[in-house]
């Protein structure tokens, strides 16, 4: 996949970096204001779709990115299934059981589980997305060819 | 009232679309519209009027909330449209590999 | 009492999915050692919860999220008679799949994918089976959905590709109707909870929601099962999907998300009306019916088997509509539940001859090459087993005693006459010896009809592993007849029809009143 002009490519390199901080940011807030780790996940990973799609990307390293990301899919959503997990031990026999310390509502850490649940959906989300947008890229790639 | 109607007349806009094209992309497109007049309606049904955002606050306890629930459902039902449209383009394009078209008057193998 | 081995039965097969794809990637021979042992699993906990449950359900709330004032605010897994049967059909049927895929597969490239999303399918399929809420079951519905397109794509050619497209374009239009239906019933019940929508409709019976909320979750059920105005797509799509997904869509998938989920809403959320009961009833003969009449003309093995399931399951429709009618007259209560258990029980027989029907036709197809009926002849002499074990299947689908399809269809004919229902008895006996000639027709040209000059001596036995899943399923077809029996009909299928003929068992269970 080639590329864009010199214009798209500056922009992107001023505000690539912008939006992953504001996705971040919705991810990390989740428990706390609207958003939440699917907003933030589609948020991250739209930054990362910008610079492939301003700067391009040749097919094998396109092919290389997709298994990383498919990797980073698969790992955060095990993971959010051993934090549900850990209730079944901790918590009294209750799946998704939250049995960690609540702390002051309005607080970054506090809620529990919810902040970490809220990560491991942004990455897996963000992770997601990506790995669709490079195994559709790949496809046209193949027809193309 | 209306706008109830008008999700459910939009529903049906996106049904005719995919009953009637005969692009595979358009088909895909008619499949949005009923998905997005399905979140529509749910998004409808949560709201309330003059509410706001439902995150407790305890300086105004009296303040009117929207209700959440629907708006939990249709990001669910985001997330699974995304992943049927991502599904559903995938294997159009394969289909476009295949049969080097979109027309489904030329896809027809399978009969009886 | 909560069963804390409930979620288990959604999280480890979504676990195994998604360790299939990471292990996979460093040992190739990981995916299918995993699948099997998380299905092994699955089959292990079914059967225990089967037979330690006895008749009482247990209630799961997910996150400990107890109900406020009798007002259910959780999400709900429930494990009740019905459930449980259904559970265990899935993970029998899915062991014996993924056995056999073990050498089936082994000609396919990225068999990673298919374990990894033949284990999504099955968290998806117990997910809507153990659901107690009416959203939840949409989203578990959406996963297997979405796996089982993958899945009959899964040969990546044009016919593959476009029964996928049919079944997918269906399937997601079937998914809207039920996305909104669900915005209707949380609009006049403010509650997704079955047990609690029950509470709130059965309070205000006359809204006028109601009749548009049970048609529009009647018309997408009845997608997603194919019965016979929605059957457009299961044709095409079971019989392009390679033969353990088909064993799997045919067996178990239209049941669990289709057919089940109809039976659940119907008497369990709704109350049982007469005019949707007729509905069900003329829908379920009709697809009987003309299922069949479709299926004796096919000469493609799969596509044969294809249109047989939707005969089939026109049985498992009717006679619970039989039922249902009965109940909504409020009469003969006991020919009632008699229906509901014939049906239930066709439900179970179904499943182990359609999927070891679908998994004959693989072998065939594994080793002659073909699914045509008129390519085919004397493969009897070469493969013992196949032949063995597709006469009982054979036999068994069209009703011949010892054979567990016998005993099934004869509880619903027996069912029909007490309901003074004679002309749905006598449809019932024609169809069936309808499906008697079809799989004559099926038998001879495959493995008896020897034509000179067209006998083929290199036809081999397929490998060992689809061999034991073949004979398991065969005696398994044998077994299931026993449940006829009054002592075992009693404990196993009894509890499944008290969960849906008891109004009040159900709701009562959850809001604790």
């Amino acid at each position: 996949m080639k590329g864009m002009t010199v214009i798209v490519k500056k922009t992107t390199q001023l505000i690539a970096g912008i939006i992953f901080l504001y996705g971040i940011y919705i991810i990390l807030h989740g428990h706390l204001t609207p958003g939440g780790g699917f907003a933030g996940g589609v948020i991250v990973a739209g930054s990362f779709i910008l610079l492939i799609l301003a700067y391009g990307s040749d097919f094998l390293n396109l092919v290389k990115e997709e298994r990383g990301s498919t990797m980073y899919e698969n790992l955060a959503i095990l993971v959010f299934l051993f934090l549900g997990l850990t209730g079944m031990i901790a918590g009294a026999g209750i799946f998704f059981a939250n049995w960690l310390p609540h702390g002051t509502p309005g607080e970054l850490v506090s809620a529990g589980f919810l902040p970490l649940y809220n990560i491991f959906v942004g990455i897996e989300v963000a992770a997601s997305i990506l790995t669709i947008f490079l195994a559709l890229v790949i496809f046209k790639e193949e027809v193309l060819k | 009232m209306t706008v109830y109607w008008l999700c459910f007349i939009l529903f049906l806009v996106g049904l005719y679309g995919v009953i009637t094209r005969r692009n595979l992309i358009k088909i895909a497109i008619s499949l949005s519209v009923m998905e997005f007049s399905c979140f529509l309606f749910l998004a409808l049904i949560g709201y309330t009027e003059g509410g706001v955002a439902p995150i407790v606050d305890t300086a105004d306890p009296v303040k009117t909330y929207v209700d959440p629930l629907p708006q939990a459902m249709v990001l669910t039902a985001i997330v699974i449209g995304l992943a049927t449209t991502a599904m559903l383009m995938a294997v159009i394009i394969r289909i476009y590999r295949k049969y080097g078209t979109f027309d489904i008057r030329e896809i027809k193998n399978l009969r009886g | 009492m909560m069963n804390p081995l409930i979620p288990l039965f959604v999280a480890v097969p979504l676990a195994g999915a998604f360790l299939t794809i990471i292990l996979g990637r460093f040992i190739t021979a990981i995916p299918r050692y995993m699948a099997l042992a998380v299905l092994l699993f699955l089959a292990f906990i079914s059967f225990w919860s089967l037979v330690t449950g006895g008749d009482g359900s247990s209630v799961y709330t997910l996150g400990g999220w107890e109900p406020v004032e009798g007002v259910p605010i959780g999400l709900y897994l429930i494990h009740d008679g019905f459930s449980a049967l259904l559970l265990c059909l899935i993970s029998l049927v899915g062991l014996l799949s993924v056995t056999y895929s073990v050498s089936y597969m082994a000609r396919y490239t990225s068999e990673n994918y298919f374990y990894s999303l033949f284990c999504l399918m099955i968290a998806g399929m117990n997910g809507v089976v153990l659901s107690g809420d009416i959203f939840n079951i949409y989203v578990f519905l959406e996963i297997s959905a979405i796996s089982s397109y993958a899945l009959v794509a899964f040969g990546v050619e044009k016919n593959e590709l476009e029964a996928t497209l049919k079944y997918q374009v269906l399937g997601v239009v079937a998914s809207f109707m039920i996305l909104f239906a669900i915005g209707f019933i949380y609009w006049s019940a403010k509650t997704l909870n079955i047990a609690d929508i029950r509470t709130v409709f059965s309070a205000d019976y006359d809204n006028s929601h109601y009749l548009l909320i049970q048609i529009l979750l009647l018309t997408g059920f009845g997608l997603k099962a194919a019965i016979i105005p929605f059957h457009a797509w299961l044709p095409d799509a079971h019989s392009s999907a390679p033969s353990p997904i088909s064993a799997m869509l045919s067996g178990v998938l239209i049941k669990a998300v289709g057919i089940y989920v109809i039976i659940r809403l119907f008497f369990n959320m709704f109350e049982v009306t007469e005019g949707m009961s007729i509905v069900i009833t003329t829908l379920g003969a009709l697809s009987m019916a003309v299922g069949v009449f479709l299926a004796i003309g096919q000469w493609d093995i799969k596509r044969l088997l294809a249109y047989h399931s939707i005969s089939q399951m026109g049985y498992v429709v009717m006679s619970v509509g039989i039922g249902m009618i009965l109940m909504a007259r409020g009469i003969r209560s006991e020919v009632a539940a008699l229906a509901i258990t014939g049906g239930i029980f066709h439900m179970l027989n179904h499943a182990a001859f359609k999927g070891l029907l679908f998994l004959n036709a693989g072998a065939i197809e594994y080793s002659v090459g073909t699914r045509d009926l008129r390519e085919m002849g004397g493969l009897a002499k070469g493969m013992p087993v196949t032949s063995a074990t597709s006469l009982a299947a054979s036999l068994s689908i069209s009703g011949i005693p010892p054979f567990n399809g016998f005993f099934s269809k004869l509880i619903i004919i027996v069912a029909a006459v007490m309901g003074r229902f004679y002309f749905l008895a006598l449809l019932a006996v024609i169809v069936s010896i309808i499906t008697l000639a079809s799989f004559m027709k099926f038998q001879r040209y495959a493995f008896y009809n020897v034509e000179p000059g067209k006998i083929r001596n290199d036809i081999k036995e397929v490998p060992v592993p689809m061999l034991l899943s073949m004979i398991t399923l065969a005696v398994v077809c044998l077994l299931l007849s026993l449940l006829a029996l009054p002592g075992l009909r009693e404990t196993v299928l009894s509890p499944a029809t008290d969960i849906l003929m008891d109004q009040l068992k159900y709701s009562s269970q959850i809001t604790g009143m």
